[in-house]
């Protein structure tokens, strides 16, 4: 249908669209932006306490233990986003992370890909297993998760039993992959800056990216937009396991030494990271760089509190005063700013 | 009749049936292109039912449908976006954490090479359909924090961008402002001049006449009027909508009503009601009549003390009640049986018994423990004098059938012994003689002294059960009759805003 364009309402429409254009702008770049500020903030409060925390050392160890903590916060973001929650990536790290270094030591030269590929297997088998309960079961995914949380756990103990992966049989190739780097920065540090890019990519710009926002944001009107409602969601959780399952194998590099309470409670540090970074916890928001920022902050305060001379005892304390902190902050801007979008469409409507 | 002007949709004698409850028993619609055409029926009459088959969300039991001359049948949403048929429902559903051209696009956004997301496109092709629209919003923005009437505006654009020649809107005027109505219409004109068709829902005559050319009118599921709007007046559609029969309540069961129990004083909720001024004397049934959303139902959520008021004041018995505490209108002797019983009135899972004694255990504790010999007793006692039928009193109350679910919430309160009793659409989705049942028993708790703010959509209710009638349209009280000055039309018209309306 063709209808006769009034000329004046197009011009009459300019400035207020463009009014509101800029205001929209403001917001994206504020949600990730204001947690780089706090992580900017902290970092410089930090330094000037202690210099010795910007040495090139802390750094590197910074940036090391965040790989796997932001790959997995990509992971959770995909299923967040769409108003669902994965707590198993902890027990599925465990089970991944024993299962596949282990190889090294059951099958003599066994190539490094193939232990990657079986992490990922394993990953995939559980993701895929969530999803499934999930989507055509339509059992909520916080009870899913909850219940795979302790069945993998529980599998990961009986596999494990009382051993535990040492050191020693680890070749040097797998042991080197977390440290290698250039002047500081590890090359895994950017491989997975990468990925995490890709992830957050794919959320933007791509169609069944954009349909896990839609269904976070309000599921009935998802299903009447034609959106493969239960398609996305398993999609979201095989994901979100598969990453898990690589996740375990770095894991493994890293800490070399692995028994069967591996990543125990690694699930609501994620969480946490992916809240922090600006991903709305019922879903519809947020973006995966953000939660990775969120991850990077998390470890920062963490080392921090280390560098600073804080007793141990005080550290998880003061990490989660810090976490309410950030939250806090992050609810209130976002409160302002759905008032100040009010205000604006009441200017618009009348 | 030339082809050309054959119907783009025609709808020919459908039915649908929830249980026993007949939504629809014969309805018809035919919508031409290029004209926008009212729908318009009492509440009940089954305009949502029709307006849902549209939709693809109901199967109709029997009847057809044809789109462009070609039946076709809308076994879901999809199916009905397909065949070109568009709904805007009175609150639109968005996704609000989405941008608006991103809402209207979702699941057919343009792509870019690598089936990459094209948003410079859809945003402009965004602008254009409001340009369009001749409406400023900007595609930009997010939808959260935006108003009904510009939710509204981002479905008729996401109806536009589908192409769709069918553009049904279910009481899209309820929630807007006039300005945002005025500014509605002004879209609706520009959508009939591109040659769609419009099917508009509304309680409001005066912007029925204003903005269509045909109407169709329903009464009791049936269609009872399709007419060229020219030459109607807004009586002869209030005199078809109305006009359902029940017997009178015999001059002996109206007994003459006492002392006040309920006084309230310009009682205002901003946005929501204003300065609602009413009395329930002992042995008095107060029929509130009203449309649906006309706020009927805060006003006696508001009385209960379940939701807060701005200004004003309740008071029962001649004392005056603490806002927002249904614990001191309780004490006060308050009984408030909600519309939505499943949700608010009963505890589903808990058995019969239990929610017969739930508003009255400060009475069967001994050393603070329910005793179960007392309730089971209490239970029994109610359950007889209500003519409840049930099969154990142990069974979970979810059982029952609407009728006995809605005597328990009854029983639930009578126990209490109420000086007043607040009832909400007391017999929605009960079947007729269990509905009697219902009635009867209100009729004879007024006779045995108590006072009764009875809430109903259902016009023959009204008159068959209150003794004074008052209306309710957008918040505000705007007729009071007794019930022998009152009649359907009267309320209608004061329900619908056409008080000049009046019956010879």
């Amino acid at each position: 249908m063709r209808a006769t364009v009034p000329a004046a309402a197009g011009t009459a429409g300019e400035p207020a669209a463009s009014g509101s254009r800029r205001l929209t702008d403001r917001v994206f770049r504020i949600r990730e932006s204001g947690i780089i500020a706090v992580l900017v903030v902290f970092v410089a409060v930090t330094a000037s306490i202690q210099p010795r925390f910007l040495s090139s050392g802390n750094i590197q160890f910074i940036l090391v233990n965040t790989t796997v903590f932001a790959l997995l916060a990509l992971a959770e973001t995909m299923v967040v986003v769409s108003r669902n929650v994965d707590l198993s990536i902890g027990s599925v790290l465990g089970l991944s992370a024993y299962v596949s270094a282990g190889l090294f030591g059951q099958v003599p030269g066994i190539s490094i890909p193939v232990v990657f590929l079986t992490g990922l297997g394993i990953g995939l088998a559980c993701g895929a297993a969530n999803g499934l309960m999930v989507s055509i079961g339509r059992v909520p995914s916080l009870v899913v998760t909850l219940a795979t949380l302790y069945i993998v756990r529980g599998i990961d103990i009986l596999v494990v039993g009382g051993n535990e992966v040492i050191a020693q049989t680890l070749p040097d190739g797998f042991t080197q992959i977390p440290r290698a780097g250039l002047g500081g920065v590890p090359y895994l540090a950017i491989v997975i800056a990468a990925v995490i890019g890709a992830g957050a990519y794919y959320l933007r710009s791509f169609r069944s990216g954009r349909e896990l926002y839609a269904i976070g944001s309000n599921p009935d009107a998802a299903r009447l937009a034609g959106i493969s409602v239960g398609r996305r969601v398993f999609t979201a959780f095989t994901v979100s396991g598969a990453i898990a399952g690589v996740a375990g194998v770095l894991w493994a590099a890293q800490y070399q030494t692995i028994d069967s309470t591996a990543g125990t409670g690694y699930e609501l540090q994620v969480i946490a990271a992916v809240v922090v970074g600006g991903v709305a916890i019922f879903g519809g928001s947020g973006s995966a760089v953000g939660a990775a920022v969120g991850a990077l902050l998390l470890q920062t305060i963490s080392s921090a509190l280390n560098v600073l001379g804080i007793p141990p005892l005080w550290i998880q304390a003061i990490a989660g005063l810090l976490l309410l902190l950030a939250i806090t902050l992050d609810r209130a801007i976002s409160v302002r700013l759905l008032t100040s979008l009010r205000v604006r469409s009441s200017g618009v409507g009348t | 009749m030339t082809p050309a002007a054959a119907p783009v949709l025609s709808l020919r004698h459908a039915a649908k049936s929830f249980g026993a409850v007949q939504a629809v028993a014969d309805g018809s619609l035919e919508l031409s292109a290029g004209e926008v055409h009212a729908l318009v029926g009492e509440n009940g009459a089954g305009k949502s039912t029709l307006v849902k088959m549209l939709a693809g969300l109901h199967r109709p039991d029997a009847g057809e449908l044809l789109v462009d001359g070609k039946p076709v049948a809308l076994p879901s949403p999809a199916a009905a976006q397909a065949a070109g048929i568009a709904v805007i429902y009175q609150e639109p559903t968005l996704f609000p954490d989405l941008t608006v051209a991103e809402n209207i696009f979702m699941g057919r956004q343009p792509l870019l090479p690598g089936r990459r997301i094209d948003r410079r496109l859809m945003r402009a092709q965004s602008a254009a359909l409001f340009g369009r629209l001749g409406v400023p919003l900007d595609p930009g923005r997010i939808c959260r924090g935006l108003s009904i009437a510009d939710q509204q505006l981002a479905e008729i654009a996401k109806a536009l961008s589908r192409d769709a020649r069918v553009i049904v809107m279910d009481e899209p005027t309820a929630a807007l402002s006039a300005a945002e109505v005025a500014r509605l219409f002004e879209v609706v004109r520009t959508l009939r001049a591109a040659g769609a068709a419009v099917l508009f829902i509304s309680h409001r005559l005066e912007e029925v006449f204003e903005i269509c050319q045909r109407v169709t009118v329903m009464r009791d599921g049936r269609q009872v009027l399709s007419s060229e709007l020219a030459g109607l007046t807004a009586d002869d559609l209030v005199r078809a909508m109305v006009g359902r029969q029940m017997p009178e309540r015999t001059a002996g069961e109206r007994s003459e009503p006492g002392e006040l129990v309920l006084r309230v004083e310009r009682l205002t909720r901003e946005g929501v009601f204003t300065g609602i001024s009413l009395a329930v004397r002992a042995g008095e049934i107060v029929a509130l009549a009203g449309l649906v959303g006309s706020g009927r139902t805060e006003v006696a959520r508001a009385v209960f003390g379940i939701d807060r008021y701005d200004a004003g004041t309740v008071a029962v018995s001649g004392r005056q009640l603490r806002k927002a505490s249904p614990s001191a209108a309780m004490a006060a002797g308050v009984g408030y049986v909600p519309a939505d019983r499943r949700q608010q009135g009963l505890v589903m899972d808990m058995s019969v018994q239990q929610n017969v004694a739930l508003a009255s255990l400060a009475g069967l504790r001994r050393a603070g423990l329910v005793r179960s010999a007392a309730e089971r007793a209490f239970a029994a006692d109610w359950a007889q004098r209500l003519r409840l039928k049930y099969g154990r009193l142990t069974d979970p109350v979810s059982l029952l059938s609407g009728g006995n679910q809605q005597k328990v919430v009854l029983a639930k309160w009578l126990g209490r012994r109420p000086a007043l009793l607040i009832v909400d659409e007391p017999t929605r989705g009960i079947d007729i003689a269990t509905k009697a049942e219902v009635h009867q028993l209100l009729v004879q708790l007024a006779q045995q002294g108590v006072a009764i703010l009875m809430i109903s959509s259902e016009l023959p209710e009204v008159l068959h059960i209150g003794d004074r009638i008052l209306v309710m349209r957008e918040g505000r009280l705007t007729a009071e009759y007794s019930h022998r000055e009152a009649s359907e039309e009267k309320i209608m018209a004061a329900a619908t805003g056409q008080l000049a309306v009046q019956a010879p």
